[in-house]
């Protein structure tokens, strides 16, 4: 039996030395990091331990912004890009002839890079000096000013960027729906017509709680995704992001590291856990509160 | 509800340019009375299923018209039909209970039909109570045996009271003993509550066990319908005659000379006022009696036991099967080694068909 347990052990040590190295000690590294007020980068002195970083990125109005800016995105994103997967996909999965097309289409975004998509989104809001973006252009047409919004007020700015994260995240939401609809049960439909159920309540009442885990784990994943938005922003705005008000928690922990007010590895491993801990609450919620409303058959 | 069909066809597009559209239901024509059990038979992929779902309204018909008593429902979509369904699978709402399941069809019900909760929870027990499974009520499917399982379907589709009940398939997915069960369950449950009830099945025995009538199809053609003992009787045609009836008809290929059935060179029978020509002579297993200076000699192949009665099985040079087998009483006493056997035929068990066209003659 012993013998046994140490071969296993054996086994396992490649593994366990990789993730040991590169993900366990990194993270006990993060907290030791966070705890350490006034670390210097090239002396690698501390002054003491305590929550002073804790204390500094919460009064930081840098923070303050990205966190507000995150949470924006995240309570807009993450709703609306699920509730309109869901809507492509049911009428993917009801349309015939051209779904293959379609499918196609609706996939492209995401096999597309983010910087590409940023290109795009350029095009198409923001003012040059050879174009006003698209749909500056096309609002012109019906006499209105021609609005910068890459460059303009911060609900501009900010609607870009849902935009921007919603079209960039429905693909795989899409492509994961289509798939669990398809994968429901056409007796069910037929019986519930039989059985006089209206086409709404169907939806409702059979769909819905058969695709109910696909839809949950869209919505964690969404939430988790989003709270680590950061290239999106990179793409629309460029790396200064703090200049753009649509710095995010992830950028703010980049800035803290790497960037030309960078340097401050206590900061940024707080603003880290920080992040850590509000994606830990929120999907911890949401699992107790869907305990009881997810069907796993 | 008196159910109507008139010249009700259903065809479905050929899958690729090569293939020819399939018709899976031809010119139905026919009416099932009031209130009785009817069978819908057939061998795989005769459209029973589809007549089902054109008559539910799950499929809608090329052409040809369908009533509900004097109602012509072909154009209704099913939820107005007020049909009840159990299908094949049963295709119970995994994610809700016993009790929600059956309950499902009440809670669409509109205007002045609808039910408070208690009305419907108080249905609801009825029809379980009817169907026997009230204990289970706050089960989920998935904790329930497969005859359970059906007695729910069955409960769900007849908690609205329907107007028509179709079953599709009902005893295919339960073994055997409870299948016998299940069945006379169905008898009970339709007299008991009067429901007009069409049920499909490819099996003979299960149909003309329990139906008042039944339907036989092939191919998307009705090819008869009556009593089942009937329809035993008299097929009309060949593939009814071999349909119906285990062990199966026996086939030779004969011929009407002279008013006489010849099977190889011997008459068998007489066949008064017929006029000559090649047939098919189907004989029942129940038809043939052992008589030493009996018409009819075949081969003596072996002899099953089977307490009651004894299964001779003989072979004969003009059979169309792999064996002639013949039912007689246990109280025929064959020798060993016996090489022929000779029979006397019961002239009622003796069906003749012509050679080109398969019908009685």
């Amino acid at each position: 039996m012993k013998k046994n347990n140490l071969k296993a052990w054996l086994y396992l040590l490649p593994a366990m030395l990789f993730l040991g190295v590169f993900m366990v000690y990194p993270l006990v590294d993060v907290c030791i990091y966070s705890l350490e007020e006034n670390f210097h980068f090239v002396s690698q002195k501390y002054t003491g331990v305590g929550l002073g970083n804790f204390r500094h990125v919460l009064t930081d109005p840098f923070f303050v912004m990205a966190l507000k800016n995150t949470l924006i995105l995240v309570a807009i994103t993450v709703p609306v890009s699920t509730g309109l997967s869901l809507l492509i996909a049911l009428g993917l999965s009801s349309v015939k002839k051209v779904k293959k097309l379609f499918q196609t289409v609706y996939f492209l975004p995401y096999v597309t890079n983010t910087l590409a998509v940023g290109l795009v989104f350029w095009l198409l809001f923001k003012n040059t000096e050879h174009t006003n973006g698209l749909i500056s252009s096309l609002l012109s047409m019906f006499g209105m000013e021609p609005i910068n919004f890459i460059e303009g007020q911060y609900w501009q700015k900010m609607m870009v960027t849902c935009l921007y994260t919603v079209w960039i995240v429905m693909p795989f939401k899409i492509l994961i729906l289509t798939s669990a609809l398809a994968s429901v049960n056409p007796e069910y439909y037929k019986a519930a017509r039989v059985d006089g159920a209206s086409s709404g309540r169907i939806f409702r009442k059979i769909t819905l709680p058969m695709i109910s885990p696909t839809v949950f784990y869209l919505i964690i994943t969404g939430f988790i995704g989003a709270f680590k938005a950061y290239s999106d922003e990179v793409a629309l705005f460029g790396t200064n992001l703090n200049a753009a008000e649509m710095n995010t928690i992830v950028g703010y922990v980049y800035d803290m590291l790497y960037s030309d007010s960078g340097g401050y590895p206590g900061y940024a491993a707080a603003a880290a856990l920080l992040l850590f801990g509000i994606v830990f609450t929120i999907t911890f919620v949401n699992l107790k509160f869907s305990r009881n409303k997810v069907q796993y058959m | 509800m008196k159910v109507v069909l008139e010249n009700l066809t259903k065809q479905f597009p050929a899958r690729s340019k090569k293939d020819r559209d399939v018709i899976a239901v031809n010119h139905f024509n026919f009416e099932i009375p009031d209130g009785q059990l009817i069978g819908l038979l057939g061998p795989s992929g005769c459209g029973k299923s589809t007549t089902l779902n054109l008559i539910s309204g799950l499929e809608t018909p090329t052409s040809g018209k369908i009533y509900f008593g004097d109602e012509d429902v072909t154009a209704l979509p099913p939820e107005a039909r007020g049909v009840g369904l159990v299908f094949q699978n049963y295709a119970l709402y995994p994610h809700l209970t016993v009790e929600e399941n059956i309950i499902f069809p009440l809670q669409n019900l509109k205007g002045a039909k609808k039910m408070t909760k208690e009305e419907m929870h108080r249905k609801a027990v009825e029809t379980a109570k009817l169907v026997q499974i009230d204990a289970l009520m706050e089960r989920k499917p998935k904790e329930l045996s497969g005859g359970q399982q059906q007695r729910v379907a069955i409960a769900r589709a007849l908690v609205k009271i329907p107007r028509v009940l179709l079953l599709d398939e009902p005893l295919s997915n339960l073994d055997a003993r409870l299948r016998l069960q299940t069945r006379e369950e169905l008898r009970r449950i339709q007299r008991d509550t009067g429901v007009t009830t069409i049920f499909v099945t490819h099996d003979q025995e299960e149909a003309m066990s329990i139906s008042d009538l039944i339907i036989v199809m092939k191919d998307g053609v009705v090819h008869q319908i009556g009593k089942p003992q009937d329809v035993y009787d008299e097929p009309a045609n060949l593939f009814v005659a071999q349909f119906l009836g285990t062990p199966q008809i026996n086939v030779f290929e004969g011929e009407i000379r002279n008013g006489r059935v010849r099977i190889g060179d011997e008459d068998v029978l007489d066949a008064p006022g017929k006029a000559d020509r090649s047939v098919w002579v189907g004989i029942r297993p129940e038809g043939f009696i052992p008589d030493p200076d009996g018409p009819f000699t075949c081969r003596m192949d072996r002899v099953e036991v089977m307490g009651r009665d004894v299964s001779v099985v003989s072979t004969h040079v003009k059979m169309t099967g792999k064996c002639v087998r013949s039912i007689v009483s246990a109280e025929n006493r064959f020798e060993p080694g016996q090489e022929l056997v000779r029979f006397r035929l019961k002239p009622y068990k003796v069906f003749l068909f012509d050679r080109e066209s398969e019908e009685r003659v």
